[in-house]
């Protein structure tokens, strides 16, 4: 309505209707009007409950009886408890195998091949490669527990090449069982990893390979002033994807391990969820909770701050 | 080096990985076909294959009623989630002034919340809602997660579509709404495929929610029945392998259909999340 009112043809005018429009009252509804569904779908279920974590949090509470508050206790529980140190060092450690092989392997592979994956090979390929994250992580811990058991393929191979001294239980062994589960992340994220540093690759320019090639670089140097700058944004999205995933780890660890054997595998997750439903400590679930999100960003925010900022 | 070998190395590693990707599927495959109960070998082909396995399983997870269960939590989900967000996506990026930015960083900020964070308060919130072990237990909690990626995503695409569209639409004497569903909805179609794609898979695989929420199995998603079916099946090698691989397969098969959108989609949902 009010727009037919700007019809006229003078062009000075088209730089200030939008902001015009958008600034009116009744513009202003229209737009709260198509925001506010998602809004309240937002607010209902992520804000008010993360208010209600943050609230828990100060508690001692055990989820049916009355709440008693608590002061900063269940925080200094979270950085004091040599346990729960252990459980979140454990999630950093994951870090290592959910992120350093895909990534890795990622790079390894693109810089090798540094050309477009056509054909019936490239869908081949991305087929294959993308199965893992198609699947339930669910799924793959299952798939994956039964590789690793006793009678498994793992130890079928081992013993095939003669190293039955090697074979073992994996998810049930104090010092493998980590390394273990590692493993399964790797393997669900590989695929991700490398199309993804596949397709960066092929967007950078061949020139500068020439370049660097004229200049005397060897292959080392191609991969470290070429291809790694190239590859920056890619990079960060690889390692912001899955250290997400190492930290919030939950399902695999739920249905490969348990948590166990003793503590060896538990992640904050996987207390959270034991400690707020299997123990009915709440408060301390709920500042483990909070403390684990803020790990996530402080994890993140590098990874963006250096892969986004120079161009 | 020679760009030839190297390409071929890089060739030779590609397919190892993609054994390795494989193997497990193999593995599984051939212990769903050893006798139900016995305990069979990583690889190795049955001398005698036990296709009834894979009945027992189907009987046995009560695939049916599972199918039906997911199909119906993604229905609940994927359709109001891309309806609620595509809105948003459209209110933020074409109807509102940088004063409003803030609306937009609220939303974000969302972005890398771990479910983990407010699954023990919305345990209790279900619980208030008298929703407990109900599949809108599952769907009401998902839509508001899914909201910080898919308003971020739709509003993305609608920030790159030139405004002389909207003008256009508006000198036509369209109101806001008829714009949306006439001009901008239509155009929007790729983005809100991909999205879809990547919400069906996030909420058939989810699998916290369901195991927090709702104890039925029957009740739950795909991801969820099978945590369900490990716990029950856990010691019968066989008959577990069989029902993962049953559970597994609606996705594998819709994977392979449309392969191409799903690659694109989970590509590009990686990069913009």
């Amino acid at each position: 309505m009010q727009v037919t009112t700007h019809t006229g043809s003078n062009p000075d005018k088209r730089a200030t209707r939008l902001p015009r429009s958008r600034g009116s009252r009744k513009t202003r509804l229209v737009a709260w009007a198509f925001i506010a569904p998602a809004a309240i779908a937002y607010a209902g279920f992520v804000l008010v409950p993360l208010l209600m974590s943050v609230y828990y949090s100060f508690l001692r509470w055990d989820g049916i009886g009355k709440a008693r508050f608590n002061g900063l206790a269940n925080y200094i529980t979270v950085v004091t408890d040599p346990d729960l140190l252990q459980i979140i060092g454990n999630s950093f450690l994951l870090v290592l195998y959910f992120t350093v092989i895909p990534v890795g392997l990622g790079l390894a592979v693109a810089s090798a091949i540094r050309s477009h994956m056509g054909g019936p090979f490239g869908t081949a390929t991305r087929t294959i490669l993308f199965l893992p994250q198609v699947i339930p992580l669910v799924a793959a811990g299952i798939a994956w527990s039964w590789m690793y058991a006793s009678s498994g393929l793992v130890n079928q191979f081992l013993r095939t090449i003669g190293l039955d001294s090697w074979a073992r239980g994996w998810l049930g062994d104090f010092t493998f069982a980590l390394p273990a589960v590692g493993m399964i992340g790797a393997w669900v994220l590989l695929g991700l990893c490398i199309m993804l540093l596949v397709t960066g690759i092929t967007k950078i320019d061949p020139s500068l390979y020439e370049a660097a090639r004229l200049d005397g670089a060897n292959a080392w140097d191609e991969f470290r002033y070429v291809t790694l700058p190239g590859l920056r944004q890619e990079i960060g999205v690889c390692v912001t994807v899955t250290i997400i995933q190492a930290l919030a780890a939950f399902d695999i660890v739920y249905i490969a391990t348990g948590g166990g054997p003793g503590i060896n595998t538990t992640v904050p997750g996987l207390e959270i969820y034991r400690l707020a439903f299997a123990h009915r400590q709440v408060g301390l679930a709920s500042a483990l909770a909070i403390v684990l999100m803020i790990l996530v960003l402080i994890s993140i925010a590098p990874v963006q701050w250096l892969t986004r900022e120079k161009k | 080096m020679n760009a030839k070998l190297q390409s071929l190395l890089a060739r030779a590693l590609i397919v190892i990985l993609m054994g390795v990707t494989l193997l497990p599927f193999l593995s599984m495959f051939s212990a769903a076909l050893a006798p139900s109960g016995t305990y069979p070998y990583g690889l190795q082909w049955p001398s005698d294959p036990q296709w009834i396995n894979f009945v027992k399983a189907f009987e046995v997870a009560n695939m049916g009623q599972l199918l039906l269960s997911s199909t119906l939590i993604v229905v609940g989900v994927v359709p109001v989630s891309v309806l609620v967000s595509t809105m948003a996506g459209y209110g933020l990026a074409k109807l509102t002034s940088d004063k409003y930015k803030w609306l937009y960083l609220i939303f974000v900020a969302g972005l890398t919340l771990p479910f983990e964070a407010v699954i023990t308060p919305l345990y209790y919130e279900v619980r208030a809602l008298g929703l407990l072990n109900t599949r809108f237990a599952i769907i009401l909690p998902l839509i508001g997660l899914y909201m910080p990626f898919s308003v971020y995503w739709m509003r993305a695409h609608f920030l790159n579509v030139p405004k002389d569209l909207t003008e256009a639409a508006q000198l036509d004497g369209a109101t806001r709404w008829g714009e949306f569903w006439r001009v901008q909805v239509p155009l929007a179609r790729p983005a809100i495929m991909s999205l879809s794609i990547l919400l069906f898979l996030w909420t058939w695989n989810q699998f916290l929610l369901p195991v927090v929420l709702v104890r039925d199995p029957m009740q739950r998603t795909m991801a969820g029945a099978l945590g369900a079916f490990q716990g029950q099946w856990g010691t019968d090698v066989p008959l577990l392998c069989a029902g993962s691989l049953m559970i597994l397969a609606p996705t594998i098969i819709l994977f392979l259909l449309f392969q191409r959108q799903f690659v694109a989609a989970l590509m590009q949902g990686a990069v913009k999340g």
